[in-house]
Protein backbone atom coordinates (compact mmCIF):
# COMPACT_ATOMS: atom_id res chain seq x y z
CA UNK A 1 0.00 0.00 0.00
CA UNK A 2 1.58 3.81 -1.19
CA UNK A 3 1.87 5.78 1.13
CA UNK A 4 -0.21 9.16 0.67
CA UNK A 5 1.93 12.08 -0.86
CA UNK A 6 2.08 15.14 1.50
CA UNK A 7 -0.66 17.37 1.00
CA UNK A 8 0.84 20.98 -0.34
CA UNK A 9 0.58 24.55 1.67
CA UNK A 10 -2.07 25.53 0.16
CA UNK A 11 -4.45 22.54 0.97
CA UNK A 12 -2.58 22.28 4.37
CA UNK A 13 -4.45 25.39 5.29
CA UNK A 14 -7.96 24.31 3.94
CA UNK A 15 -7.53 21.14 6.02
CA UNK A 16 -6.69 22.97 8.93
CA UNK A 17 -9.70 25.21 8.42
CA UNK A 18 -12.13 22.11 7.84
CA UNK A 19 -10.80 20.16 11.33
CA UNK A 20 -11.16 23.62 13.13
CA UNK A 21 -14.47 24.02 11.97
CA UNK A 22 -15.77 20.37 12.47
CA UNK A 23 -14.16 20.77 16.13
CA UNK A 24 -16.09 24.13 16.50
CA UNK A 25 -19.64 22.67 14.91
CA UNK A 26 -18.93 19.53 17.75
CA UNK A 27 -18.25 21.77 20.50
CA UNK A 28 -21.70 24.12 19.63
CA UNK A 29 -23.86 21.20 19.08
CA UNK A 30 -22.14 17.93 19.96
CA UNK A 31 -22.88 16.92 15.80
CA UNK A 32 -20.04 14.47 14.72
CA UNK A 33 -17.25 16.31 12.74
CA UNK A 34 -18.80 14.10 9.91
CA UNK A 35 -21.55 16.26 9.15
CA UNK A 36 -18.93 19.47 8.40
CA UNK A 37 -16.17 17.33 7.03
CA UNK A 38 -17.84 15.58 3.72
CA UNK A 39 -19.63 18.37 2.56
CA UNK A 40 -16.32 20.80 2.75
CA UNK A 41 -13.91 17.78 1.42
CA UNK A 42 -16.63 17.81 -1.87
CA UNK A 43 -16.97 21.47 -2.02
CA UNK A 44 -13.44 22.64 -1.33
CA UNK A 45 -11.35 19.97 -2.50
CA UNK A 46 -13.71 18.32 -5.31
CA UNK A 47 -13.40 14.98 -3.96
CA UNK A 48 -15.92 12.45 -5.02
CA UNK A 49 -18.54 11.18 -2.30
CA UNK A 50 -17.02 7.87 -1.97
CA UNK A 51 -13.31 9.37 -1.02
CA UNK A 52 -14.86 12.17 1.24
CA UNK A 53 -16.80 10.01 3.21
CA UNK A 54 -13.64 7.58 3.51
CA UNK A 55 -10.99 10.46 4.66
CA UNK A 56 -13.99 11.62 6.64
CA UNK A 57 -14.46 8.17 8.70
CA UNK A 58 -10.42 8.42 9.09
CA UNK A 59 -10.52 12.31 10.66
CA UNK A 60 -13.47 10.88 12.78
CA UNK A 61 -11.07 8.32 14.35
CA UNK A 62 -8.53 10.51 15.41
CA UNK A 63 -11.33 13.32 16.64
CA UNK A 64 -13.53 10.48 19.06
CA UNK A 65 -9.94 9.32 20.19
CA UNK A 66 -8.90 12.62 21.43
CA UNK A 67 -12.66 12.90 22.66
CA UNK A 68 -12.70 9.05 24.15
CA UNK A 69 -9.58 10.01 26.20
CA UNK A 70 -10.57 13.38 27.42
CA UNK A 71 -14.20 12.25 28.59
CA UNK A 72 -13.11 8.83 29.88
CA UNK A 73 -9.99 9.95 31.35
CA UNK A 74 -11.11 13.18 33.23
CA UNK A 75 -14.79 12.47 33.56
CA UNK A 76 -14.94 8.83 33.65
CA UNK A 77 -18.35 8.66 32.17
CA UNK A 78 -17.39 6.34 29.75
CA UNK A 79 -19.63 2.95 29.93
CA UNK A 80 -17.23 0.55 28.86
CA UNK A 81 -19.02 -2.47 28.32
CA UNK A 82 -22.24 -1.28 27.07
CA UNK A 83 -20.00 0.66 24.26
CA UNK A 84 -18.91 -2.30 23.60
CA UNK A 85 -21.37 -4.72 22.80
CA UNK A 86 -23.42 -1.96 21.47
CA UNK A 87 -21.21 -1.22 18.94
CA UNK A 88 -21.24 -5.35 17.49
CA UNK A 89 -24.14 -4.28 15.46
CA UNK A 90 -23.30 -1.21 14.69
CA UNK A 91 -19.79 -2.42 13.32
CA UNK A 92 -21.79 -4.91 11.25
CA UNK A 93 -23.83 -1.68 10.02
CA UNK A 94 -20.55 -0.01 9.33
CA UNK A 95 -19.51 -3.04 6.92
CA UNK A 96 -22.65 -3.40 5.23
CA UNK A 97 -22.92 0.38 4.57
CA UNK A 98 -19.26 0.73 3.45
CA UNK A 99 -20.07 -2.42 0.87
CA UNK A 100 -23.33 -0.61 -0.22
CA UNK A 101 -21.79 2.33 -0.97
CA UNK A 102 -19.23 0.75 -3.59
CA UNK A 103 -22.56 -0.34 -5.33
CA UNK A 104 -24.71 2.33 -5.84
CA UNK A 105 -24.21 6.09 -7.57
CA UNK A 106 -21.51 8.58 -6.11
CA UNK A 107 -24.54 11.19 -7.01
CA UNK A 108 -26.86 9.02 -4.60
CA UNK A 109 -24.62 9.31 -2.09
CA UNK A 110 -24.95 13.19 -2.24
CA UNK A 111 -28.67 12.84 -1.85
CA UNK A 112 -29.07 10.89 0.78
CA UNK A 113 -26.37 13.15 3.07
CA UNK A 114 -28.62 16.18 2.01
CA UNK A 115 -31.31 14.47 3.71
CA UNK A 116 -29.42 13.66 7.19
CA UNK A 117 -28.47 17.24 6.80
CA UNK A 118 -32.44 18.59 6.39
CA UNK A 119 -32.97 16.06 9.10
CA UNK A 120 -30.06 17.39 11.39
CA UNK A 121 -31.47 20.74 10.62
CA UNK A 122 -35.32 20.04 11.35
CA UNK A 123 -34.18 18.63 14.83
CA UNK A 124 -32.18 21.84 15.43
CA UNK A 125 -35.18 24.06 14.69
CA UNK A 126 -37.84 21.94 17.18
CA UNK A 127 -36.77 23.52 20.39
CA UNK B 1 -37.20 -5.79 23.98
CA UNK B 2 -35.46 -2.67 24.57
CA UNK B 3 -31.90 -4.51 24.18
CA UNK B 4 -33.35 -5.13 20.77
CA UNK B 5 -34.55 -1.75 19.76
CA UNK B 6 -30.73 -0.53 21.35
CA UNK B 7 -29.46 -3.08 18.66
CA UNK B 8 -31.04 -2.20 16.08
CA UNK B 9 -30.44 1.85 16.11
CA UNK B 10 -26.87 0.96 16.41
CA UNK B 11 -27.24 -1.36 13.58
CA UNK B 12 -28.87 1.66 12.11
CA UNK B 13 -26.52 4.63 13.12
CA UNK B 14 -23.76 1.89 11.58
CA UNK B 15 -25.04 1.98 7.77
CA UNK B 16 -25.47 5.69 8.56
CA UNK B 17 -21.54 6.02 8.48
CA UNK B 18 -20.50 3.90 6.25
CA UNK B 19 -23.20 4.91 3.51
CA UNK B 20 -22.46 9.31 4.26
CA UNK B 21 -19.12 9.23 6.09
CA UNK B 22 -20.85 10.31 9.70
CA UNK B 23 -20.24 8.81 13.06
CA UNK B 24 -23.31 7.74 14.01
CA UNK B 25 -23.49 9.51 17.35
CA UNK B 26 -27.08 10.76 16.30
CA UNK B 27 -28.36 7.77 16.59
CA UNK B 28 -26.09 5.99 19.48
CA UNK B 29 -26.75 8.81 21.90
CA UNK B 30 -30.71 7.87 22.00
CA UNK B 31 -29.85 4.27 21.51
CA UNK B 32 -27.90 4.55 25.15
CA UNK B 33 -30.49 6.92 27.12
CA UNK B 34 -33.84 5.70 25.65
CA UNK B 35 -33.25 1.98 25.78
CA UNK B 36 -30.50 1.39 28.18
CA UNK B 37 -30.88 3.95 30.47
CA UNK B 38 -27.72 6.31 30.01
CA UNK B 39 -27.76 9.33 31.28
CA UNK B 40 -27.05 12.21 28.72
CA UNK B 41 -23.53 12.42 29.93
CA UNK B 42 -22.31 8.79 30.33
CA UNK B 43 -24.65 8.17 26.66
CA UNK B 44 -22.42 11.18 24.61
CA UNK B 45 -19.18 9.74 26.59
CA UNK B 46 -20.38 6.10 25.59
CA UNK B 47 -21.33 6.69 22.13
CA UNK B 48 -17.46 8.58 21.23
CA UNK B 49 -16.03 5.29 22.26
CA UNK B 50 -18.46 3.56 19.86
CA UNK B 51 -18.11 6.38 17.45
CA UNK B 52 -14.04 5.53 17.72
CA UNK B 53 -14.52 1.72 16.83
CA UNK B 54 -17.18 1.98 13.82
CA UNK B 55 -14.79 4.39 12.41
CA UNK B 56 -12.25 2.62 12.52
CA UNK B 57 -13.79 -0.53 10.56
CA UNK B 58 -14.96 1.68 8.60
CA UNK B 59 -11.96 3.79 7.49
CA UNK B 60 -10.33 -0.18 7.36
CA UNK B 61 -13.08 -1.06 4.28
CA UNK B 62 -12.71 2.00 2.74
CA UNK B 63 -9.15 2.09 2.87
CA UNK B 64 -9.41 -1.55 1.19
CA UNK B 65 -11.96 0.36 -1.41
CA UNK B 66 -9.05 3.00 -2.15
CA UNK B 67 -11.29 5.58 -0.64
CA UNK B 68 -9.26 7.33 2.13
CA UNK B 69 -6.49 9.68 2.27
CA UNK B 70 -4.95 9.48 5.71
CA UNK B 71 -2.68 12.15 5.88
CA UNK B 72 -5.04 14.43 5.04
CA UNK B 73 -7.77 13.02 7.68
CA UNK B 74 -4.63 13.22 10.05
CA UNK B 75 -4.65 16.72 9.68
CA UNK B 76 -8.65 17.30 9.88
CA UNK B 77 -8.60 15.40 13.18
CA UNK B 78 -5.84 16.87 14.93
CA UNK B 79 -6.53 20.19 14.85
CA UNK B 80 -10.22 19.87 15.26
CA UNK B 81 -9.72 20.10 19.55
CA UNK B 82 -9.28 23.23 18.98
CA UNK B 83 -12.17 24.09 16.65
CA UNK B 84 -13.79 22.06 19.89
CA UNK B 85 -12.45 25.03 22.53
CA UNK B 86 -13.76 27.74 20.27
CA UNK B 87 -16.85 26.48 20.09
CA UNK B 88 -17.47 25.52 23.90
CA UNK B 89 -16.52 29.20 24.28
CA UNK B 90 -18.58 30.67 21.70
CA UNK B 91 -21.17 28.63 23.44
CA UNK B 92 -21.19 30.11 26.43
CA UNK B 93 -21.03 33.08 25.22
CA UNK B 94 -23.69 33.67 22.28
CA UNK B 95 -27.87 32.45 22.72
CA UNK B 96 -28.16 29.05 22.15
CA UNK B 97 -31.40 29.34 19.64
CA UNK B 98 -29.74 31.56 17.72
CA UNK B 99 -27.07 29.12 17.46
CA UNK B 100 -29.19 26.37 16.21
CA UNK B 101 -30.99 28.93 13.81
CA UNK B 102 -28.29 29.78 12.65
CA UNK B 103 -26.84 26.30 12.19
CA UNK B 104 -29.56 25.12 11.10
CA UNK B 105 -29.91 27.80 7.77
CA UNK B 106 -26.58 26.93 7.28
CA UNK B 107 -27.04 23.14 7.17
CA UNK B 108 -29.97 23.65 4.49
CA UNK B 109 -28.06 26.02 2.44
CA UNK B 110 -25.49 22.96 2.30
CA UNK B 111 -27.73 20.57 1.76
CA UNK B 112 -29.47 22.41 -1.14
CA UNK B 113 -26.00 22.96 -3.02
CA UNK B 114 -25.07 19.11 -2.27
CA UNK B 115 -28.48 17.96 -4.24
CA UNK B 116 -27.46 20.94 -7.07
CA UNK B 117 -24.26 19.42 -7.38
CA UNK B 118 -25.70 16.02 -7.65
CA UNK B 119 -28.50 16.44 -9.78
CA UNK B 120 -26.23 18.65 -12.33
CA UNK B 121 -26.26 16.78 -15.91
CA UNK B 122 -21.81 17.77 -15.91
CA UNK B 123 -21.31 14.72 -12.93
Amino acid sequence: MAADPAPPANRMLKLAAIGTLAGVFSGLFGVGGGTVIVPLLIFWFGYGERLATGTSLAAIVLIGLLGTVAQGGIYGNVHLLTGLWLSIPAVAGVVAGTAIQQRIPQRAVSLLFAALLVAIAIELIIP
Amino acid sequence: MNEVLAILLALAGGLAGGLVGVGGGVLFVPALTVFLGLSQVEAESTSLLMIVIVALVGTARQRSYGNVRLREAAVIGVLSPLGVLIGVAVSNSVSQRALELSFAVLVLFVAFGLVRRALSPRL
